[in-house]
């Protein structure tokens, strides 16, 4: 059974997709066996959500709303666990406050 | 000789330089492109193994860096470009470096400084595996030394013994890069940004990072000139800790009102109310971040704040959104947006957002001393239209019985217009300066722009007459006038704003023992 899920869903981290945050997110990616992929366009390109090269390569900056589809087993849980630890701010402080 | 740059960590260093773009030791070509292949594959290995090491005695911020670099070498993404290259002829050091090189550059060209710091780590990520590829381990800094070069990678950083001392000068860098956070969360003073004039790299020399500049071959004079410079530093570090619970009065005795910054309502967890006169400025951009907040939302975000703070005052700022901080559904994309619709004038345009903040607002305002600003304003009509809409809704909430309170209503003074035209602003509930907005409005220069930092300082003659111009304005008519942008926690501009007339500073919380210690030291 081959089934497909995709979402949208705004980076409101401090940084965006990056560094960290990527870290966490590929983490997530692998741990489904569907094919997942993210970006920054509804038409693309799209990237690999399970290399942090390719994710941090979509240069996806605080402010972006970020696409997410996934192909095959679990498809649909893997979009909503990523969907929601990009809104949970990747679970990291919010420790890069704007200044005055 | 010395160099000037800008400060990414205080403090300061006296030591032999170690130069740290000593060129890696070379490779020596194996004998076919299966055995090339298989000694790049084993050195990423052995990099991972000795990043994984090195993530056992780190602890949070440089923990993280390392599970990203441990990542980004796991990933076949970043080896597969190499590994194809050997295959068709290349020896693995080359075919290494240059792959890297290429993704370096990707993230050199970025606009964003957050991301162009990351190919300090791209860097690191690279040299990691070709020391392990030519087996040869680098030199070690000696203790105390001032680790001098062009950028330094985080990996470095972590290996590296800080226990004697020591510093860090660079020649490009980034005050935004993972080493510099790193330095300020070791406490290792770091100056970047030093240029390319200094070409000496025996000798002792004098890294300065509380102001950003490094001194080589040093005079006798200029030693010990240094020395009491960073004797005095160490002396108000220390001494600051002692200050932090006291109330701020300087050396003639004047009292100074020290609040604190914050921008969620959790920053206030950390922080005993007792060692501040209250919020000068609570943001409220957070709310706005994946939806527009609603009602009950924001107003249980300032009621935890308000409940928090007690009877000391809480100065909320309506939503700044726009500028450098757009909001999907709210902002409005402008290619000048620092000169365009933020603010309270983004607020005054999108009213039913608005509204909303306004009701949670007066809602809040039962549970403490709510104080609410305006950010952005220009003309004494953004004020009164904005005044009239806390008017509107407050009738409103009377007609339905909800317990409400109407605050007393200031505005911030980031926009010249004010602190040159005080004068219409007569009926305001008070002032706070926004000095990092207007500075960069005074000076011209954009404050996210690295290019511009050396105009963008609130020190300038220009912003200071500003300063003590709303100041003035402020006593003659008695209203109260306080500063919230980052100059009022730094302590080498606290005694010029205490010179301007400023009695009321607020700070980050991090900077509340520093501040305060520097306001003792003023003579005022």
């Amino acid at each position: 059974m081959s089934a497909s899920a995709e979402a949208t869903v705004l980076i409101t981290h401090a940084v965006g997709l990056h560094a960290r945050p990527s870290v966490k997110f590929t983490k997530l990616a692998k741990s489904f066996a569907a094919e997942v992929e993210v970006a920054v366009a509804a038409n693309g390109p799209w990237f690999d959500a399970k290399s942090i090269v390719k994710v941090m390569a979509a240069k996806a900056p605080k402010g972006t709303m970020l696409h997410i589809r996934a192909k095959g087993e679990g498809a649909a849980q893997a979009v909503k666990a990523l969907v929601d630890l990009v809104q949970r701010d990747f679970d990291e402080d919010a420790d890069h406050a704007r200044s005055a | 000789m010395r160099a000037e740059g800008i400060p990414a960590s205080p403090g300061y260093a006296e030591g032999p330089l170690f130069d740290l773009d000593q060129p890696p030791a070379s490779y020596k070509a194996k004998a076919s492109a299966e055995k090339e292949q298989a000694a790049l594959v084993s050195a990423i290995g052995k990099a991972v193994g000795r990043l994984a090491a090195l993530v056992e005695t780190a602890d949070g911020d440089a923990a993280g860096i390392l599970e990203f670099h441990i990542a980004m070498l796991e990933d076949d993404a970043l080896s597969g470009p190499a590994l194809a290259a050997i295959g068709s002829g290349q020896p693995a050091d080359v075919a290494w470096r240059t792959a890297l090189d290429s993704e370096i550059a990707g993230y050199e060209a970025s606009d964003q400084d957050y991301f162009r710091a990351r190919a300090a780590d791209l860097r690191d990520i690279r040299d990691q595996v070709l020391r392990a590829l030519s087996q040869d381990s680098e030199a070690v800094a000696p203790p105390g030394a001032i680790l001098y070069g062009d950028d330094m990678a985080p990996t470095r950083f972590l290996e590296t013994d800080w226990s004697e001392g020591g510093g860090i000068a660079l020649r490009s860098g980034s005050t935004a890069s993972h080493v510099a956070m790193l330095a300020r969360s070791r406490g290792v003073p770091m100056v970047v940004g030093l240029g390319d004039e200094a070409e000496t790299l025996t000798g002792v020399a004098l890294l300065d990072a509380e102001h950003g500049r490094i001194i080589f071959s040093p005079s006798q004079a200029e030693i010990e000139a240094f020395r009491q410079s960073a004797s005095s530093f160490a002396d108000r570090l220390g001494a600051a800790k002692t200050f932090l619970t006291e109330p701020a009065v300087t050396r003639a005795g004047t009292a100074v009102r020290v609040q604190v910054n914050i921008a969620y309502p959790s920053d206030v967890d950390g922080i005993d109310i007792a060692t501040c006169d209250g919020v000068g400025l609570m943001r409220t951009e957070f709310l706005f971040g994946k939806t527009l907040p609603d009602e009950e939302t924001q107003y249980r975000a300032y009621r935890k704040v308000l409940e928090w703070a007690g009877d000391k005052p809480v100065t909320i700022r309506t939503v700044d959104a726009g500028g450098d901080k757009p909001v999907p559904g709210f902002t409005i994309e402008e290619t000048n947006p620092f000169l365009g619709l933020r603010g309270i004038r983004l607020s005054l345009k999108r009213r039913d957002i608005f509204r909303v903040q306004i009701r949670a607002l007066l809602r809040a305002a039962i549970h403490g001393n709510l104080k609410v600003m305006f950010p952005m304003i220009a003309t004494p009509e953004e004020y009164s239209q904005a005044a009239a809409l806390f008017a509107e809704e407050e009738a409103a909430l009377a007609a339905q019985g909800v317990a409400h309170r109407l605050p007393p209503l200031g505005i911030m003074v980031e926009v010249p217009s004010v602190a040159l035209a005080p004068e219409d602003f007569a009926d305001v509930a008070f002032f706070s300066v926004g000095s990092n907005d207007l500075t960069q409005y005074v000076m011209a220069a954009a404050r996210d722009n690295a290019a511009v930092a050396h105009l963008n300082t609130a020190r300038h003659p220009a912003v200071l007459r500003l300063i003590a111009a709303i100041t003035a304005f402020g006593r003659a008519k008695g209203i109260p006038v306080s500063l919230c942008g980052d100059a009022g926690g730094d302590p080498a501009a606290i005694p010029a704003l205490i010179e301007a007339g400023l009695r009321d500073l607020s700070v980050a919380p991090a900077q509340l023992a520093m501040a305060k210690a520097a306001i003792a030291d003023v003579a005022v």
